[in-house]
């Protein structure tokens, strides 16, 4: 066994994972969705990252950084709010505030998903039923208003982590459903009896021949769980349940709305945050929707 | 499908009853909030004067409450209140109980709901079933990226851009509300126009969001039938393609369509929510927004239960019509 392992590892790994990037560059080039949506979503990562060497953001975007409900001027490129925050310096952490948000609890929600969802397929039996019966319970409830109960008894004390636990806790239904379905439909394949054949053991199949051919489904439930709690992340700061200090960009809604910007017609203030977060949720839609057709060859349609 | 499919699903929505009242009831315990405490510290400041004894009141309270009682004790007499339809008083608004505030609200939430739901499915669905047919008119293509960017775009925002537009720059229509102050609720014409006037944004907001989504769905089930067997047969048989669209295709993509639609329910609640929320519309989404500013958690709780319990509801009655809408399904089981 230690003598052939070294040799399986060496081999497959350059021309596979090569061959999978030119396969997804092809695919970018023919679906046009998925570049614009990758061009606006890196656009958005830039904007954060690169835009935060040039603003204080320590100062900037918070209360009495700046003078108060200034319009855009070459000063405050996109004005200033009623309690004296930057404007600019608010969109670039704030963007990157949500993102954080989104990734940390897409990423938390998928692994999980990924545990239970190759544990239900892989073993089946009791622990299939278990793990399913509980998926259905999960998706029946609307998750929305259990996040809301929780999130107003820990009102005071939320941070942009604990937000990214509270989405993780109810984003993991989706990915372990499919995954499952994914890993029931492999399991019978042969290069899944051929390993078993071999002597690989539960776990070494698992995540040396079945994880590898999920993974651009697995590509495309991490994007819809990171769509979704972006989303949540949003309704939960409409609701004034976010992070009370932290500028993100549901909260930037949130203060707008409460100090009705729309009747003082200081369009800069809602225009901004309503324009950032439709170009951040359309990228990861365009993008979503582009990897679904990639994982699922059968939803590729000629148009 | 069969009786015992039925049973499962029942034991399925019970389950998800308790899952819910369990949260409802866990999370608390585990919070660092004493919401009594809370409630009697705020009252304290409104009275400005310098409170002592707050601690003797808090414990004085707690006993009252049934909170002094061992965990599990608690926990039972929690369950049997949510069994009993019985949240308690509203802390807020003292001495209604939580039935009764929700009861004011819900015809609203329902209205709105109900309305925006059956139209955004109806004109949804259609367009869908347009989209996903070969003999479509080309001009129809449009909708597909149109669909694709309101269904993704959240229905809070375009409640925002449309308030901007039609109540702030034209003033076609009010800001918000359900009904002018001046108007006084009562079954005439001129209030129900009022009432029409006031929900005709809001659900504007919902029906665009949940059309696209509808659509999209829609049009790729139509895409899926399409390409089947029969579909090809009604077409050799010499059927006018008016009945194929019809009795054969539709027909058929129907069903996981209104699938589809309990599955986005919750999608839906998150986006009344906020909707109501944004246009101060005096419904069960807005109520949930003033209790958790004024910390109200019985009513909060009443509220998160009877919209579980409205989520159940509507799944189980989706679960029983679905052998008229397919009579491949059939529930008589022997």
């Amino acid at each position: 066994m230690a003598a052939i392992s070294p040799r399986q590892v060496a081999l497959p790994v350059q021309p596979w994972i090569a061959g999978r990037f030119l396969a997804f560059a092809r695919y970018v080039r023919r679906n046009p969705l998925l570049g614009v949506g990758l061009a606006i979503f890196i656009g958005l990562v830039l904007f954060s990252t690169v835009g935060g060497w040039f603003v204080d953001t320590t100062k900037a975007p918070y209360p009495l950084a700046a003078p108060v409900s200034k319009p855009p001027s070459l000063d405050y490129l996109f004005g200033t709010d009623a309690q004296g925050r930057d404007m600019l310096a608010v969109m670039i952490v704030g963007t990157r505030l949500s993102l954080k948000i989104g990734l940390l609890a897409g990423a938390i929600g998928l692994a999980i998903g990924i545990v239970l969802g190759l544990v239900s397929a892989f073993y089946g039996g009791w622990i299939d039923n278990l793990i399913r019966w509980v998926v259905d319970v999960m998706f029946t409830i609307p998750s929305f208003l259990v996040m809301v109960v929780i999130a107003s008894l820990l009102q005071a004390y939320i941070s942009i982590e604990s937000m990214a636990f509270i989405l993780a806790a109810f984003a993991w239904p989706g990915p372990t459903r499919g995954i499952r379905a994914q890993v029931l439909s492999l399991r019978e394949r042969q290069f899944i009896q051929m390993a078993r054949l071999s002597g690989m053991r539960g776990p070494e199949i698992i995540i040396r021949e079945l994880l590898p051919n999920i993974s651009p489904f697995l590509l495309a439930g991490f994007v819809g769980a990171l769509i979704a709690a972006v989303y949540g992340a949003l309704g939960l700061e409409l609701l004034g349940l976010g992070s009370q200090r932290e500028p993100t960009l549901g909260m930037t809604f949130f203060w707008m709305q409460k100090y009705s910007a729309l009747l003082r017609n200081m369009w800069w203030w809602w225009g901004i945050p309503i324009a950032i977060i439709i170009l951040l949720i359309l990228s990861l839609y365009f993008i979503s929707f582009a990897l679904d057709e990639w994982a699922n060859p059968r939803s590729r349609r000629s148009e | 499908m069969s009786l015992r499919y039925l049973g499962k699903r029942i034991l399925l929505l019970l389950a998800v009853m308790w899952t819910a009242a369990s949260i409802n009831f866990l999370i608390p315990k585990l919070s660092p909030r004493d919401p009594i405490k809370e409630r009697l510290e705020q009252a304290a400041m409104m009275g400005g004067r310098n409170q002592t004894g707050l601690q003797a009141m808090t414990d004085a309270y707690s006993q009252q409450y049934g909170l002094g009682e061992p965990l599990w004790k608690q926990y039972l007499h929690a369950l049997l209140k949510v069994v009993q339809f019985d949240y308690g008083y509203s802390i807020s608004q003292y001495p209604r109980t939580v039935n009764s505030v929700i009861k004011d609200a819900l015809p609203w939430t329902l209205g709105l709901g109900i309305t925006s739901i059956l139209i955004a499915f109806f004109i949804g669905t259609m367009l869908g079933a347009l989209l996903g047919w070969p003999r479509s008119p080309r001009w129809l293509r449009a909708f597909v990226p149109a669909s694709m960017l309101t269904s993704a775009v959240p229905a809070f925002v375009l409640g925002f851009l449309l308030i901007y537009l039609f109540a702030f720059q034209l003033r076609i229509f009010p800001l918000a509300g359900a009904y002018s102050r001046t108007a006084t609720p009562e079954w005439s014409l001129t209030f129900i126009a009022d009432v029409a006037q006031h929900a005709i944004l809001p659900a504007l907001a919902l029906i665009l969001f949940q059309l696209g989504g509808q659509a999209l769905q829609m049009r790729g089930l139509m895409v899926m039938t399409t390409g089947e067997d029969f579909i090809t047969f009604a077409d050799a048989k010499g059927l006018r393609p008016r009945r194929i669209f019809s009795r054969y295709a539709v027909r058929n993509a129907l069903l996981p369509q209104v699938t589809g639609l309990v599955m986005s329910l919750g999608t839906f609640i998150f986006s009344t929510v906020l909707v109501e929320t944004l246009f101060s519309y005096p419904g069960l989404g807005n109520l949930i927004n003033s209790s958790i500013q004024v910390l109200d958690y019985n009513l909060l709780y009443g509220i998160t239960m009877i919209l579980v319990f409205a989520v159940c509801i509507a799944t189980l009655v989706v679960d029983l019509i679905y052998p008229l809408l397919d009579p491949r399904i059939r529930y008589e089981g022997r």
